[in-house]
């Protein structure tokens, strides 16, 4: 087996073994239904997680997409409550807006030649700020759409449900798998990732490049922040704290070098549902407290740093540091 | 002597000018501001208040310098932050004494730092994932510290490093001049300084030529944890509690920024401390500022985000080529673009 895929495969082997350790306490894990709601619990993560690992393909990081999850729900709640735009239309609206957010954050690290941590904690601020600008309160969306989207749903056998936005990130998830590895913009996002000197002299236009990577971030942050609305049919300037941190958390448990450069999409899907299954757990059982979640996740993270680090180092016998 | 004072001054020049402006903004608007007046034998006013409040991104700013300076960063100095407000807290309430709490408080504060060094210098790990273990994972230790509630205590002795105060000046703000000294000291007066330096610029060279790097890396994260232990008992100590869930939240990011502000490339190599403090403090009068001249508080984080924008864009290496002319000789930008590995 390539030694490239030896992260992956780790992680889908430990998701399993632990899917089957925890149907081993509780079987009712096992049924369709906790397979449903797994999806749809953390489909917004996982669609803000797909635009992460692109850009920490990349070499970069995004820190700005929990806030513009946030600014997106703030957003559409107040422009469906006074406004008497159709939700899609103001979907097309949000997406556009937060795309090209990216896009100008993108063109901030290229040409100012800032670094990409700096220049998106400040766009985090500018979007959480927008989002206290729109409306400081917890606005409730109650636009007819909105129930008619969250009804729809895939009924799996034994009761499952895969709703709209579960089904959603899958799909998200598919086509970025087809973009990181079908398409000369997935493979100009590795070659970016494995160093900015030697892709420039291999001819990738790295500026168009970092553009359309944060681009496409900015994008997907949006699309999760469309989902968080109608997972919680609501807009609060507050919400979504923190989950750029679970998204790299996801990334990086999935098998992604954060040095760039080595990954794949699908790692990340795993990532997700490692974390999703953690959290299950801990509500099956009942007795741990919310906080053995944070602490198990970081467990997780260092184990698979290990992990990495091992495995490049049998790689690489020969480059040992001085 | 003297090149030496003057260099010093160019270097700070960029950061006292904002502070400047930011402080004579804001008496416009705030006429009261600049007001400083004695009662009880302490001082008060907007601009003690500043610094006093400023002490936690202050003392984090510190340690976080020399960390980026070797070209690490520290993500976990929030939630080190929590996790040693919440011993200091539980110590003091199971009866041990103010003097034993401190100590062990500190040291775990310094645990958590060679923590963090092992993993940077002795696996190797690139420093914003070796950290973001501890952050993801601190807070869940301090919250299992605290059970989950927020401890509470009523010790005088810890209560006076949060709101005591000494020759006229609050505690904290004492605690971090005389912190921030001793460090600019130890750094500035001996070669840690410059090997720290070297370390930032070219690890294996430094190596190489015979610095004890993983040595020097441990010994700037344990700073770095030892600086977010003391904030995290000043924040404790303020509010007499121990919040497993809010101390120190996003004061990493703060802190990262006061250390930009400063001047201090990310990419590692020449640092400033006093640069780094006159950030914390640029960062700490732009939140009180706002807070001052009656903006809507909405506007918080938009003016923040473009005030840091736009002192960013100054000290961005494109910015400062096309304007080279107007630039300090020797503070001139290096280039950003990553070796390959």
């Amino acid at each position: 087996m390539k030694q490239k895929y030896l992260p992956l495969t780790a992680t889908i082997l430990i998701f399993v073994l632990s899917y089957a350790l925890c149907a081993a306490q509780y079987p009712n894990i096992l049924s369709t239904r906790v397979i449903g709601n797994l999806l749809t619990d953390n489909a917004f993560l996982g669609i803000a997680a797909v635009g992460m690992t692109f850009v920490i393909l990349s070499g970069g990081i995004d820190l700005s997409i929990g806030a513009v999850i946030a600014f997106a729900g703030v957003f559409l709640a107040v422009v469906l409550e006074h406004g008497s735009m159709h939700p899609l239309v103001a979907f097309a609206l949000l997406l556009t807006i937060t795309t090209l957010f990216g896009a100008l954050m993108g063109a901030i690290i290229h040409y100012l030649e800032m670094p990409a941590f700096i220049v998106t904690l400040a766009g985090m601020f500018l979007a959480r700020g927008m989002a206290f600008v729109l409306s400081i309160d917890s606005v409730p969306i109650k636009h007819p759409f909105y129930g008619t989207l969250k009804s729809l749903y895939y009924k799996l056998p034994g009761g499952g449900r895969i709703t709209l936005i579960g089904g959603l990130m899958l799909l998200v998830f598919a086509i970025g798998i087809l973009i990181a590895h079908r398409t000369r913009f997935g493979t100009n996002i590795y070659a970016l990732g494995g160093g900015t000197a030697t892709a420039k002299l291999m001819g990738v236009p790295v500026a168009a490049t970092t553009v359309r990577i944060y681009a496409l971030s900015g994008l997907l942050a949006g699309l999760s922040g469309i989902v968080f609305s109608l997972y919680t049919s609501a807009g609060y300037s507050l919400a979504a704290v923190g989950v750029e941190l679970d998204a790299i958390t996801a990334v990086v448990i999935g098998g992604t070098l954060l040095t760039g450069g080595s990954g794949f999409v699908a790692g990340t899907l795993v990532g997700i549902l490692i974390q999703g299954l953690i959290q299950t757990y801990i509500t099956f059982d009942g007795t741990l407290s919310s906080w053995w979640t944070k602490i198990l996740i970081g467990l997780l993270l260092f184990a698979f740093i290990l992990l990495q680090k091992g495995i490049i180092h049998l790689s690489r016998p020969e480059r040992q540091r001085a | 002597m003297m090149p030496i004072m003057r260099n010093y001054a160019g270097r700070l020049l960029p950061q006292c000018i904002a502070l400047v402006i930011i402080v004579i903004a804001i008496s416009i608007v705030f006429p009261g501001f600049l007001n400083l007046q004695i009662q009880n034998g302490r001082l008060y006013g907007s601009l003690i208040d500043i610094l006093n409040r400023g002490a936690p991104v202050v003392l984090l700013a510190i340690g976080m310098t020399v960390v980026i300076a070797t070209k690490g960063i520290d993500l976990s100095v929030g939630a080190v932050m929590a996790i040693c407000g919440a011993v200091a807290a539980s110590l003091i309430t199971s009866g041990h004494s103010l003097a034993e709490t401190l100590l062990a408080t500190l040291a775990i504060g310094i645990l958590c730092g060679i923590w963090n060094g092992v993993l940077v210098a002795f696996l190797d790990i690139q420093p914003i994932i070796a950290t973001l273990v501890l952050m993801v994972a601190g807070r869940g230790i301090a919250q299992l510290i605290t059970e989950g509630t927020i401890l509470t205590f009523n010790e005088p002795g810890l209560i006076f490093i949060g709101s005591g105060s000494f020759i006229g000046l609050p505690m904290p703000i004492v605690i971090w001049l005389v912190f921030g000294l001793l460090v600019a000291v130890l750094v500035r007066r001996t070669a840690l300084g410059m090997l720290i330096e070297a370390i930032g610029i070219n690890r294996q060279a430094s190596t190489l030529s015979g610095v004890l790097t993983p040595v020097l890396l441990v010994a700037a994260y344990v700073l770095s944890g030892l600086c977010a232990a003391i904030a995290g008992i000043i924040a404790a100590a303020d509010i007499r509690g121990a919040d497993a869930n809010n101390a120190g939240l996003w004061l990493e990011l703060d802190a990262i920024l006061a250390v930009v502000v400063g001047g201090t490339s990310l990419l590692g190599g020449r640092f400033s401390i006093a640069a780094s403090v006159l950030g914390a403090i640029i960062i700490q009068a732009i939140n009180t500022g706002i807070l001052l001249s009656g903006f809507p508080p909405e506007f918080n984080l938009i003016i923040k985000a473009a005030i840091i924008i736009f002192i960013l864009v100054l000290q961005s290496p494109r910015f400062r080529t096309a304007f080279s002319f107007l630039s300090i000789p020797g503070a001139a930008g290096k280039p950003t673009e990553r070796e390959a590995k």
